[in-house]
C-alpha cells in the first residue's frame, strides 16, 4: 500500500501539471474546432456558435490550405532527407580517424542549432540578397546571375529549405555520432581483415547498425519539419504569392491575425492527424524492415 | 454550445500577460499606462516631461509596441484582461475594438473639452473614429495616399503637369511608354498593397460592401469599372506586372524605372534621405487625379488615441489625450516624427507650410474616405489585393475575378449577416 502512495506522491505533481497545462488546453482547442469562435465571440461568448464539422469541411475546400499543405510537403520531402543525409555525412566525417580537432568541428556544426533564428535570418537575408548577396556573387562565377531568392515564387521555398537544413543538421549529427560510437570497432577490424573496402563497410556495417538511430531521427525530423513556421515567418511572411506559406503559418495567420480561432483550431487537429499518420507509417515500415 | 471549454482556454491566457497589468504608483500619484507604437512611441516620450510639469499628479508610463506586433498584442491583451489605460491605434482598427466593446465612447469628454473640437479636424479623418454617431478615438496624426512623381521624366515625355484626371493619367502613361521603352510609367506593388485598387474603387463611387456591409459589392458596376481602369495599366505595359523585380523602391524610382507611385507621407522623409542630390527638386507630390478631373478620393488613414473601458483613471487619460491634441504638441510631434498633424490649423504653421511636399497632402486630406467599418475589413482588403494581383497576371478576367472575390468576401461576412439578421 505504501508503494502505491509513493507512486501517487511522486507522479502526482507532474501529472497535474501536464493535465492542466497540456490536456485541458488540447481538449479545449478540440472543442473550439467545432465552433466558429472569432473576433465577435471574443467580445461576447454568446456570439460563438456550435458548427459541427463545418470548419473541417471549409478547410478541406480552401485552396489556401492545400497550397500550404503542398508547400509543407515539399519542405518535408526535400528538406527532410537532405537534412538527414547532410547530418549523416557530417557525423561520418567527424568520426573519421583522419579528422583532427573533432571537438571544434562538432561545436562549429552544432552552433547554428543553438543560435536564435532571428539572428540567423538576418544573415541569410544578406546572403540571399539579389544584388549584393554572397550566394549570387558566388553563382556569378559560374555564369548564373540575378536570382531573387526570396522574392521569386519558384526560388523562395528552395531558399528556405537550404537555410533550414543548414540550421538544423547539427542536432541530428550529434545523435548520429552517438549512434556511430555504439558500433563495436571489432566489426570494422574484422571486415577490413576480410578485405572489405570503405564503401562496403559503410553499406554492410554502418548503415544497418545505424538503422534504429535513423528511424528515430527521421520520425523526429518529420514531426519537426511538418511544423515549419519560424523560417518563413521571419524570412518571407509566407510570400511571395503564398509560395512559402506552411500549415502552421496559415494556422497562425488565421488564429492571431484574423482571430478565426475555431478555424485555426481545426487546422491544428488536421495537422495533428497528418503527423500521427506519418509517424505510424514510419514505425510500420521500420517493423517490417526489422522482421525481414 | 458548451461554453466552459472555451472559457477554460482563455483562463490560461491571462497567466502569460498578468505581469503587464500592474497599476497604481506607491507615491499617491495616478499611474496610467500608454501603449504607443514603433517610432511614435520613441518620440512621444519626449513630450512627457512638459506634461508632467503641468500634471505632477499623473505618472505616465509609455510602453513601446512594435507596429507589426501591435494588433495581435492588443487582441491577446484583451483576451488576457491586461490592456493598458490608453493606446495609439490605427484608425482602421477602431471598428474591431468597438465590436469587442473595449474602447470607450469619447463623445461626452469632447463635449466638455476646450481643446478637442470636431471642427479642428479633417472631416474624412474624424469620421473614421465615429461609429453609430459616437466618437471612439481622437485623431492623433493622419496619413493618406497621394501621387509621387518624377517631374523631369514626365516633362521629357511632354507632360508639363502631373495627370489631373484618369483620361490624362492614361494619356500621360502612354506617352511615357513610347518615350521610355523598357521603363514603366507607374508602379503598383500588387504583391503587398491593397490600397491602389481600393482607392480607384472609392473614386468610382463604389461602397465596396453593400446591404449594411454584409455582402461584397466588388462585382458591382462601380468597382468593376475601377478594376478595368486598374487592369488597363498592366495590359498596356504602363505598370510592371512582376513586382518582385523591384527590390528597392528608392533605387527603382531614382533610376527612372517608374515615374509615378501612389503612396503615403512616410515616403517624403525616405525620398529626401535616400534619393541622390541630383533628384532633389525633381521629384514631387500631387493629389490623386479623379476619374473625371478634380481631386480624386483617397484613403483616410492615420492613428487615433483611444481610451480603454476598463481603465480606472479615465480623467487622467483624457487629460493626456487633450494634451497631445493641443496644436503646439501636434506641431512638436510633427517636428519629431514627420507624421502629419491631425489638426487643420497646425498646417498654417511655417513648419508645414514651408514643406513643399506637404501641400499635396493637405489638399488630398480634404478628399478622403473611410473604408467599410467592419472588423473583417483587414481580412477583406487582403482578399482584394490577392484578386487584383491575379487579375493583373491574367489568371482571371476582371469580371470573373471580381465575382470570385465577392464569393470569398461573402463567406468572410457570413457571421456578420447572422448577427444582424439571423438571430
Amino acid at each position: 500500500m505504501g508503494g502505491k502512495r509513493a507512486v501517487i506522491l511522486f507522479l502526482g505533481p507532474a501529472l497535474v501539471a501536464i493535465g492542466v497545462f497540456f490536456f485541458v488546453p488540447v481538449l479545449a482547442a478540440f472543442a473550439l474546432s467545432f465552433t466558429d469562435f472569432d473576433i465577435y465571440a471574443l467580445g461576447s461568448f454568446d456570439y460563438a456558435r456550435f458548427v459541427g464539422f463545418k470548419n473541417y469541411a471549409q478547410l478541406l475546400a480552401d485552396p489556401l490550405f492545400w497550397k500550404a499543405f503542398r508547400n509543407t510537403l515539399e519542405f518535408l520531402l526535400i528538406g527532410g532527407p537532405l537534412s538527414i543525409g547532410v547530418s549523416l555525412a557530417a557525423a561520418l566525417m567527424i568520426q573519421s580517424k583522419l579528422v583532427r580537432w573533432k571537438g571544434f568541428f562538432r561545436t562549429a556544426y552544432f552552433t547554428p542549432v543553438v543560435t536564435t533564428l532571428v539572428a540567423v535570418a538576418v544573415i541569410w537575408r544578406f546572403i540571399y540578397h539579389p544584388r549584393f548577396g554572397l550566394l549570387n556573387y558566388l553563382l556569378s562565377f559560374a555564369g548564373i546571375g540575378g536570382i531573387d531568392w526570396l522574392g521569386d515564387q519558384h526560388w523562395a521555398m528552395p531558399a528556405i529549405i537550404l537555410m533550414a537544413v543548414w540550421k538544423n543538421f547539427g542536432y541530428n549529427m550529434v545523435i548520429f555520432i552517438a549512434g556511430l560510437q555504439n558500433i563495436p570497432a571489432e566489426l570494422y577490424e574484422a571486415a577490413s581483415i576480410d578485405g572489405a573496402g570503405h564503401l562496403q563497410q559503410l553499406r554492410t556495417i554502418t548503415v544497418p547498425l545505424l538503422a534504429p538511430t535513423t528511424v528515430y531521427i527521421s520520425i523526429l525530423t518529420m514531426i519537426g519539419y511538418f511544423q515549419l513556421f519560424s523560417e518563413p515567418y521571419v524570412m518571407t511572411q509566407g510570400g511571395p504569392l503564398n509560395s512559402t506559406l506552411s500549415i502552421v503559418l496559415l494556422m497562425y495567420q488565421q488564429g492571431f491575425r484574423w482571430w478565426n480561432m475555431g478555424y485555426s483550431a481545426a487546422l491544428a487537429f488536421v495537422l495533428f492527424a497528418f503527423i500521427m499518420a506519418g509517424s505510424f507509417l514510419q514505425s510500420r515500415v521500420q517493423k517490417r524492415w526489422e522482421a525481414s | 454550445m458548451s461554453r466552459s471549454p472555451v472559457r477554460l482556454f482563455f483562463f490560461t491566457l491571462p497567466l502569460l500577460a498578468a505581469f503587464a497589468g500592474c497599476t497604481g504608483a506607491g507615491d499617491g500619484r495616478t499611474r496610467i499606462t500608454f501603449w504607443a507604437l514603433g517610432a511614435e512611441g520613441e518620440h512621444v516620450a519626449k513630450l512627457m516631461p512638459a506634461f508632467n510639469k503641468r500634471h505632477p499628479d499623473i505618472d505616465v508610463r509609455v510602453q513601446i509596441i512594435p507596429w507589426n506586433a501591435a494588433h495581435e498584442k492588443l487582441l491577446t491583451a484583451f483576451a488576457g484582461e491586461s490592456l493598458p489605460d490608453m493606446c495609439q491605434i490605427g484608425n482602421t482598427w477602431i471598428p474591431e475594438f468597438r465590436t469587442l466593446n473595449t474602447i470607450d465612447n469619447l463623445s461626452p469628454w469632447v463635449a466638455a473639452s476646450k481643446t478637442v473640437h470636431e471642427s479642428s479636424y479633417f472631416p474624412g479623418i474624424w469620421d473614421t473614429n465615429v461609429m453609430d454617431s459616437l466618437l471612439y478615438g481622437v485623431p492623433w496624426y493622419v496619413d493618406t495616399r497621394v501621387l509621387f512623381y518624377r517631374s523631369d521624366l514626365l516633362a521629357a515625355a511632354g507632360n508639363a503637369q502631373p495627370p489631373g484626371s484618369w483620361e490624362e493619367w492614361f494619356d500621360c502613361s502612354a506617352k511615357m511608354q513610347s518615350r521610355f521603352p523598357g521603363s514603366y510609367a507607374n508602379f503598383f506593388s500588387t504583391n503587398n498593397e491593397w490600397a491602389p485598387p481600393v482607392i480607384l474603387g472609392l473614386q468610382k463611387g463604389s461602397s465596396l460592401l453593400k446591404e449594411n456591409n454584409t455582402l461584397g459589392d466588388f462585382s458591382g458596376p462601380e468597382f468593376t469599372a475601377a478594376m478595368h481602369a486598374f487592369y488597363t495599366f498592366f495590359k498596356n505595359g504602363w505598370a510592371p506586372v512582376k513586382t518582385a523585380q523591384i527590390v528597392s523602391v528608392y533605387q527603382a524610382f531614382a533610376e527612372g524605372f517608374f515615374a509615378m507611385y501612389i503612396t503615403g507621407p512616410w515616403y517624403i522623409g525616405e525620398f529626401m534621405n535616400r534619393l541622390p542630390d541630383s533628384l532633389q527638386g525633381v521629384w514631387m507630390t500631387a493629389p490623386l487625379p479623379g476619374p473625371d478631373g478634380g481631386i480624386g478620393l483617397s484613403l483616410a488613414g492615420g492613428s487615433s488615441l483611444v481610451m480603454f473601458r476598463q481603465s480606472k483613471h479615465k480623467a487622467a487619460v483624457w487629460s493626456l489625450i487633450e494634451y497631445l491634441s493641443e496644436p503646439e504638441q501636434q506641431l512638436e510631434f510633427y517636428r519629431l516624427t514627420g507624421d502629419l498633424p491631425a489638426r487643420v490649423e497646425t498646417w498654417r504653421d511655417p513648419a508645414l507650410a514651408g514643406n513643399r511636399f506637404a501641400g499635396a497632402f493637405f489638399l488630398q486630406l480634404n478628399h478622403v474616405r473611410a473604408t467599410p467599418k467592419v472588423p473583417e475589413w483587414e481580412q477583406i482588403a487582403q482578399k482584394v489585393r490577392e484578386y487584383a494581383e491575379l487579375i493583373t497576371m491574367d489568371q482571371y478576367t476582371v469580371e470573373d475575378g471580381l465575382r470570385a472575390l465577392d464569393r470569398e468576401v461573402n463567406v468572410i461576412l457570413e457571421k456578420r449577416r447572422w448577427l444582424l439578421h439571423g438571430r
